[in-house]
């Protein structure tokens, strides 16, 4: 599984031999390689003008192109404001609630994101394939797809250690910009261009796994509603500035905490296990039908859902688990 | 035997509604009381059995290459696809099955051959499981305010009711016969709950004869007698539970509802629950969005809310937690009733008394309360879930809503319930199934002339002997959900309602959590358990060789690593792995220029290998309960088929919301 950016073919073609060796040898001979492209093949042709663009056939032997479409930028802000708008809105009656639940077309980015994962996952395992996932930018979509395809493929992952080594690689430094990304909440006016909840989408589709395979990962939506809250306002530098360079520049190594560090705490780390969790070597596929998606309560209704009962569930599951 | 034209057919394809590449290719037979489909194949020659009396409606298509398509739906929501390669054949079949499914008499029912080799004294045992009277004592009745009456003895006063019912105690015989006279179909205000804590009551009638300004002393006395027999208040709430222009239009074909100012001491209130045609249409809305194709999130979320089911399902529980409230909290008694008292009253009734009361939340109780509030009040299961063929409009998912709130409450509150989703599940598949004879019929007394306690088997006694499988693996009976009054939250509570694929999408074991929580934890109690014995037999031991010995030398007992014991847990992740469609959205990418289609059709995966890791996911019509039928089958004595495990429903994941 690879990652990259797009490359700068231009409207007038380019060619990088470079790139092209690259790519070729990341070949094995006889292997199939899919180019996995998170724009529209519209969108992707456009970007030649702007100097961006797509890898052409010819140039790139063995590798086959797909393009999945995955909304990002204002688009994906637009959609996660319009659902926090609804979650609050007292006047919903239950004949509007599903209508707008849709127009936010939260659950439909969701969808997106988790099938393009399985794409990928699929040309990996079943097809025996390499894949390189690239969206414009390499920073928001490609990081998505690529740490979602990886829980998906390797239980490793799904250990708690072990997601939190895919967030350190997939996210934190291969550069996705949580500076830029997570600077304002979604009910703020002065919303920034570059803001997106690319990282929430993320945090959401790992949800969605969890809900279909609640045996198989090791950590619980605890975890992943203290990573949503880090990666806003943190005591922890881990989700500073928007990629290594500029960590580097600002120190946040020798001047801050890191948030892994606390979580390892034994004292921390068992609010975050799930007590269901047992070891699954095999790859989980979920379901990206509509009746499987939902909406994630614990998040978006976060402080308005009647916890208590639910508290109370996951006692009972860890007095049976622990025996009595 | 007569009815089935063509008893096999061979080559028959069993198309799947998300992949077509999961077609199997077997056998269809056709039994007196079964429609089966056995696959061909060596190895697993998996089997679906459908009973004639699932089947709601059989329709054939036009036939194509492939051969003629023939489609058929069941009540429990299970849809057969099968293409058949001869359209005289599919003919055939499709006249035979139209007639099997649509039994004239109640003596071609299932429940009538059934036979689950027991003898006479168990199939009696099995029926006094449920004993209403000893239910009405547990409430405290009858007692100085509530007694027993049996002015119903030979069903003359109220042919749908049953034979005994509690009233008031200052509730004269004549004025139960006076009242009677002024309710739709004879039906009088009765006890349908009784609050031994404060008195308050749910009782529950049909709509008053009252059209614009009629009047009956003996109702206005039977309501005045209601309300006397909760000392603690000095009025009652009258609860209709249908919406006001109905009720209102109602009152210009003489009927009607009641009249504050007739009737002294009443505070009257409209719910508005629509009528069983609405709800019949809306079922039908929501099922069309469940047999779409490949269906983006937008097609699934407008279909279910221009379906409004879940609206439905929401304003049944609102009556249900009003009435609650009303005599949990203000001690009132309510009378709750709708156009006939048979649909509508009773889910708000059994709604109200689940909230109310702990009781109906373990499994027996349960059992009591659907015994109490549908049976025995004259709930008409024959017309709503065409036992026989009967008029289409009578039809109506009403006890299918009532077990919706039960399952939304159990996601609600999950430790609250003794028992789980698939107790839940088998139950309404029962209902339908007419493989026993408790929802036969429309009315307790049609159900004494046909004699069905001596001629069938109670479903109660059944669920009962596998409760093993129902039970709840979190509910503890001492635990705060467990007590007293349940307490849905009211406001903001839209998102609390979820669409439940476990019932409506039941067959496609594709769309559910594939690891099933509730059985994992099930295993674990049980393991948990079984060391706890194993513990105390080594303990036993211990102090026996210390007894013994010189008492020197003190042997520590292992304490074993719980984490790692779950051995006996076969956590069969096997289910989990079989990829599902992810290619075939194309709808979602209309950018996708067209020579991008080459490229993923190429991506076709190769399915056929994962058969052997997965023999569940590749044929996911697998019929539920085939699991318990296959037991005790077939009535001429055939074969015991092999009993296919896997066919355990995969609960909800009920609490991953944590």
């Amino acid at each position: 599984l690879l990652r990259s950016s797009q490359p700068l073919t231009g409207p007038n073609r380019r060619r990088s031999r470079e790139d092209e060796q690259l790519l070729g040898a990341m070949l094995a001979p006889g292997e199939r390689g899919f180019v996995l492209d998170t724009r529209s093949a519209q969108a992707a042709k456009q970007a030649r003008i702007s100097g961006g663009g797509t890898e052409h056939k010819s140039a790139y032997p063995g590798w086959r192109r797909l393009h999945r479409a995955l909304d990002r930028g204002r688009v994906l802000q637009d959609s996660f404001s319009r659902l926090v708008e609804l979650c609050s809105d007292p006047a919903v009656t239950m004949e509007r609630w599903l209508g707008r639940l849709d127009s936010s077309r939260w659950l439909s980015h969701v969808k997106a994101a988790l099938s393009t994962a399985c794409l990928a996952a699929q040309c990996l395992d079943r097809e025996g394939g390499t894949v390189l996932v690239h969206g414009a930018e390499g920073t928001d979509t490609t990081l998505l797809v690529t740490a979602l395809a990886q829980l998906i493929l390797d239980p490793a992952c799904r250990t708690l250690e072990g997601f939190q080594g895919l967030l350190e690689r997939e996210w934190i430094q291969a550069g996705h910009p949580f500076q830029l990304r997570c600077a304002r909440s979604a009910s703020s006016h002065a919303r920034g261009k570059q803001e997106a909840p690319v990282f929430l989408l993320f945090l959401d589709c790992v949800w969605q796994l969890s809900r279909q395979f609640p045996l198989s990962l090791e950590f619980g939506e605890q975890l992943l509603l203290t990573l949503f809250d880090n990666a806003y306002a943190s005591a922890y530098g881990t989700f500073l500035c928007n990629n290594e360079r500029e960590r580097s520049l600002c120190k946040v190594k020798e001047s801050t905490h890191s948030l892994w560090a606390w979580l390892q705490q034994p004292e921390e780390k068992h609010k975050y296990l799930n007590p269901l969790y047992s070891h699954n070597p095999l790859v989980i596929w979920p379901s990206v039908e509509p009746q499987s998606i939902q909406l994630w309560q614990g998040f978006f209704l976060r402080w308005v859902r009647p916890s208590q009962p639910l508290e109370e569930a996951w006692g009972q599951i860890q007095r049976l688990v622990q025996g009595s | 035997m007569e009815h089935i034209r063509m008893p096999k057919v061979e080559n028959v394809r069993l198309l799947d509604r998300l992949s077509s590449r999961r077609a199997v290719v077997g056998t269809l037979y056709l039994t007196a009381t079964h429609v089966i489909f056995v696959e061909n194949g060596s190895e697993t020659r998996k089997e679906t059995w459908v009973l004639h009396s699932q089947i709601s409606s059989i329709e054939k298509q036009a036939t194509t290459a492939t051969g003629c398509p023939l489609l058929i739906r069941c009540k429990n929501f299970q849809v057969i696809h099968l293409v058949i390669p001869q359209e005289r054949d599919c003919h055939d079949v499709y006249i035979s099955l139209i007639r099997l499914a649509r039994p004239v008499k109640y003596e071609e029912l299932y429940c009538f051959s059934f036979n689950p080799k027991l003898d006479k004294e168990e199939r009696e045992q099995g029926w006094k499981l449920v004993d209403l009277n000893e239910e009405y004592n547990r409430m405290g009745v009858p007692n100085s305010y509530w007694q027993i009456s049996d002015v119903n003895r030979d069903y003359g006063v109220c042919d749908s009711y049953p034979t005994e019912v509690y009233v008031p105690k200052s509730a004269t015989a004549h004025i139960i016969v006076g009242s009677s006279k002024f309710r739709s179909r004879r039906r009088f205000p009765a006890l349908s709950y009784y609050c031994k804590g404060n008195n308050a009551s749910i009782c529950r009638s049909s709509q008053p004869l009252s059209g614009f300004s009629a009047r009956c002393l003996e109702d206005e006395q039977m309501l005045q007698a209601i309300r006397k027999a909760n000392p603690g208040s000095d009025f009652i709430y009258v609860v209709d539970t249908r919406p006001k222009l109905n009720a209102m239009a109602n009152r210009a074909a003489g009927k009607g509802y009641e009249n504050e100012d007739n009737y002294s001491n009443i505070k009257f209130q409209f719910i508005g629950i629509e009528n069983i045609h609405v709800m019949r249409n809306s079922l039908q809305k929501m099922l069309e969005v469940c047999e779409l194709k490949s269906p983006s999130m937008s097609d699934f979320l407008w279909g279910l809310e221009n379906s409004g089911w879940l609206k439905h399902i929401k304003a049944i529980m609102d009556a249900g937690i009003f009435i609650a409230k009303a005599v949990a909290e203000e001690g009132v008694s309510v009378l709750v009733h709708c156009s006939d008292g048979w649909d509508r009253t009773a889910q708000v009734c059994s709604v109200a008394s689940l909230l109310l009361d702990p009781y109906y939340r373990t499994m027996k109780g349960f059992m009591v309360l659907i015994e109490k509030d549908w049976v025995s009040f004259g709930h008409k299961f024959n017309h709503r879930y065409g036992n026989l063929d009967g008029d289409p409009k009578e039809i109506s998912p009403v006890i299918d809503q009532f077990i919706e709130c039960v399952w939304q409450l159990m996601e609600q509150f999950p430790c609250a319930f003794e028992f789980n989703e698939r107790f839940l599940i088998h139950i309404q598949h029962h209902i339908y199934s007419c493989q026993f004879g408790n929802f036969l019929c429309n009315s307790q007394k049609e159900r004494r002339e046909l004699k069905i306690k001596e001629r069938t088997y109670s479903l109660w006694a059944h669920l009962w002997k596998n409760r093993a499988d129902y039970l709840n693996p979190l509910y503890r009976s001492d635990h705060s959900q467990t007590q007293g009054t349940l307490h849905p939250q009211i406001a903001p509570c839209n998102f609390l309602y979820k669409f439940w694929s476990g019932m409506y999408n039941r067959f496609e074991k594709g769309l559910h959590p594939r690891q099933s929580v509730t059985d994992y934890l099930m295993a674990v109690k049980e393991e948990t358990q079984q060391l706890e014995e194993e513990l105390e037999v080594l303990q036993e031991r211990l102090a026996n060789l210390q007894k013994s010995q010189s008492g020197n030398n003190k042997v520590k007992s292992k304490q074993q690593d719980r984490s790692k014991q779950f051995g006996l847990y076969t956590s069969n992740n096997s289910l989990a792995n079989t990829p599902q469609e992810y290619s075939s959205d194309l709808k979602s990418f209309p950018s996708r220029s067209p020579s991008q289609g080459d490229e993923d059709s190429a991506l076709i995966l190769t399915q056929d290998n994962l058969k052997s890791s997965d023999p569940d996911l590749s044929a996911n019509s697998d019929q539920e309960s085939g699991v318990e039928d296959l037991s005790c089958r077939s009535p001429s004595g055939g074969g015991c088929l092999p009993s296919e495990d896997s066919g355990k429903d995969s609960d909800e994941a009920v609490f991953l919301a944590g």
